[in-house]
């Protein structure tokens, strides 16, 4: 399996960045970059990872079913995540995550047909003070309404 | 401020530079006294840093508030092992979105206080686990993680003394239980997270085996000021035993939502009224969980209290993290303690029994009470429930899912009553069902 020169220099970095004997301590954030590029947990990502880790496919999927960010199949495009944990909640967060569901017409976990979008209802991104809030990819957009939530959905698909 | 106006009745000291422009670049550091205290930390004997991190009455900013000085002076610097510093920026905790703030607008102020830990205990690299969801922000951290290199704060040799440094970012990949810190180190070692068996503590076996000082982002910014100024000076600004200011999230039915940094005893009243701009749309003040979604709720009337670790015990509530969750009136409790068990039910790692059950039981007959399908025996098998997984599992995060659902159902219980007998849910403005 390769990878693009940048990820391969990524990996020889976090390799080193460990104690000698400690490399698979690599091991989540080489899933994480690799999920970037390669879309998904696929059998021949768990495979070269535990190849290069000196560990067995086995320990690297117990390591995958652990982590949420960590996906068995490709997410869409854009990615729309939205908090409905406490603080999102006061403020709409469920409103926002029930608007997006009608308005892509996908549930949880979810892709639309073209690929082009598809959403997680997630737990505290850590934007609490300016709720509700979500993440497309890893891009937060805080003070969420329908109406911007409306906005960002088009001007993502003008995009492609 | 990109986030929230500043508040005149702020204390800056650990967020003095949020607002510089280009705040996290290492020459605005260094033109604001940054690496000083490094310094100066590089003259003193690693007993005397320990010293004044002890006097400053410093305390864990995670949520547990644990004296960092203490902490510090477990590690055992006498062992052959190699020792480390690893700092917690898995920021997990419903309520809270501080040291996101500090690592984006003053990264060099975590590698500092890693720095200075680093040499307090002998540390010769220093980790810094950011949790998944904040990519700009590790992106960030290696940033100023390779200036501080090229200027010869990190690497070998620092500055001619013969200390080595070097830090590293290290990213989670979603999971709330790895802001634990045992089940973050398991995490860090390339593991599922969950939580190890103490003692020992981190302290002593921590990262890969060895000696590590394990502390949260707000708890390492701190340091720099501490000696800097002296410990005593960091004590000062506090009330006894909880030294220094701390960062505040207040978000929920407030107008001004934001991160404060306001000085440890500050009222929690005057935070909500005076600093955060009061209840949203005249609204009455109903609830407030003072420290994140772990710490038991505090009904209105029991707001009029200091903000520090020893005053929030004393209520049978935690300082928690710092993430204040304002309620007003119009607030279902049933809906709120709800919401906050579906979050621990999903995050608990299924380690411990009463916990990957507990939560799941009582997520169940929440959901059960609030669709106004619930017995009336089911409000105190809640509470009883919630209190059979207190002090039961290894890690705090059965605690965490037990003691506000204890809290909510003793102060609000009328509100879990007015939902029996096939009732809907009296806050509900259209009765849609709830997705769980």
């Amino acid at each position: 399996m390769t990878f693009s020169a940048e990820l391969e220099a990524k990996f020889t970095r976090l390799v080193k960045s460990y104690p000698a004997g400690r490399e698979r301590a690599a091991l989540i954030p080489m899933l994480l970059y690799a999920q970037d590029e390669v879309g998904s947990m696929t059998p021949e990502l768990v495979e070269e990872v535990s190849r290069r880790l000196g560990i067995t496919p086995l320990e690297v999927d117990e390591v995958i079913s652990y982590y949420t960010m960590l996906r068995r199949k490709p997410a869409g495009k854009h990615h729309i995540q939205i908090c409905t944990n406490i603080s999102c909640m006061l403020l709409g967060g469920e409103e926002l995550w029930e608007h997006a569901c009608r308005k892509l017409d996908i549930g949880n976990k979810e892709v639309t047909a073209d690929g082009q979008f598809s959403l997680e209802e997630v737990e505290c991104l850590g934007a609490c003070s300016w709720a509700p809030a979500l993440q497309v990819n890893y891009d937060y957009h805080h003070n969420m309404t329908p109406e911007k939530l409306d906005q960002l959905i088009d001007s993502l698909r003008k995009t492609h | 401020m990109p986030y929230n106006e500043p508040s005149p009745l702020e204390t800056r000291v650990l967020t003095r530079r949020f607002g510089l422009p280009n705040s996290a670049s290492i020459d605005a550091y260094l033109a604001t006294d940054g690496y000083a205290a490094f310094r100066k930390a590089l003259g003193m004997r690693p007993e005397e840093i320990i010293e004044q991190v002890k006097i400053s009455n410093l305390r864990g900013r995670g949520g547990a508030g644990f004296p960092a000085g203490l902490k510090w002076g477990f590690v055992p610097r006498s062992s052959p092992k190699p020792k480390y510093v690893v700092a917690n920026a898995d920021e997990g905790e419903p309520g809270t979105c501080k040291d996101r703030l500090l690592m984006e607008y003053d990264p060099h102020s975590l590698l500092e206080g890693m720095l200075i830990a680093g040499l307090a205990v002998g540390a010769r690299a220093g980790y810094i686990y950011i949790r998944g969801e904040y990519r700009y922000i590790i992106e960030i951290m290696d940033r100023a993680i390779a200036e501080a290199g090229e200027r010869g704060f990190l690497g070998k040799n620092i500055l001619g003394s013969g200390f080595d440094f070097d830090a590293y970012t290290h990213t989670g990949a979603g999971s709330y239980e790895c802001g634990e810190e045992s089940a973050l180190l398991e995490s860090l070692e390339g593991k599922r997270g969950v939580p190890r068996i103490r003692p020992p503590f981190p302290a002593v076996v921590g990262a890969f085996g060895c000696p590590t000082v394990l502390n949260n982002v707000e708890t390492f910014c701190a340091v720099p000021s501490i000696i800097r100024d002296g410990g005593a000076a960091f004590a000062a600004l506090g009330t006894p035993k909880n030294g220094g200011t701390r960062l505040f999230c207040v978000s929920g039915h407030v107008n001004r939502p934001g991160v404060y940094e306001l000085p440890m005893g500050f009222n929690l009243l005057r935070m909500i009224n005076d600093v955060a701009g009061g209840v949203r749309g005249g609204k009455r003040l109903k609830a407030v969980m003072p420290g994140g979604s772990s710490c038991p709720v505090l009904r209105a009337e029991e707001c009029d209290i200091a903000m520090d670790f020893d005053s929030l015990a004393k209520a049978k509530s935690m300082l928690g993290s710092g993430g204040v969750v304002v309620m007003d009136e119009d607030t279902c409790m049933v809906k709120a303690v709800m919401r906050i068990m579906k979050f621990y039910q999903h995050e608990s790692c299924g380690w411990c029994i009463p916990c990957r059950e507990g939560t799941l039981w009582l997520k169940k007959l929440l959901v059960r009470c609030h669709d106004g399908m619930g017995r009336r025996s089911d409000i105190d098998l809640i509470g009883e429930l919630a209190r059979n997984m207190l002090g039961r599992t290894f890690c705090p995060l059965g605690d965490a899912a037990a003691m506000p659902t204890i809290s909510f159902v003793e102060k609000f219980r009328e509100e879990f009553e007015a939902h029996l007998d096939g009732e809907p849910c009296p806050f509900e403005k259209s009765p849609a069902p709830v997705a769980v």
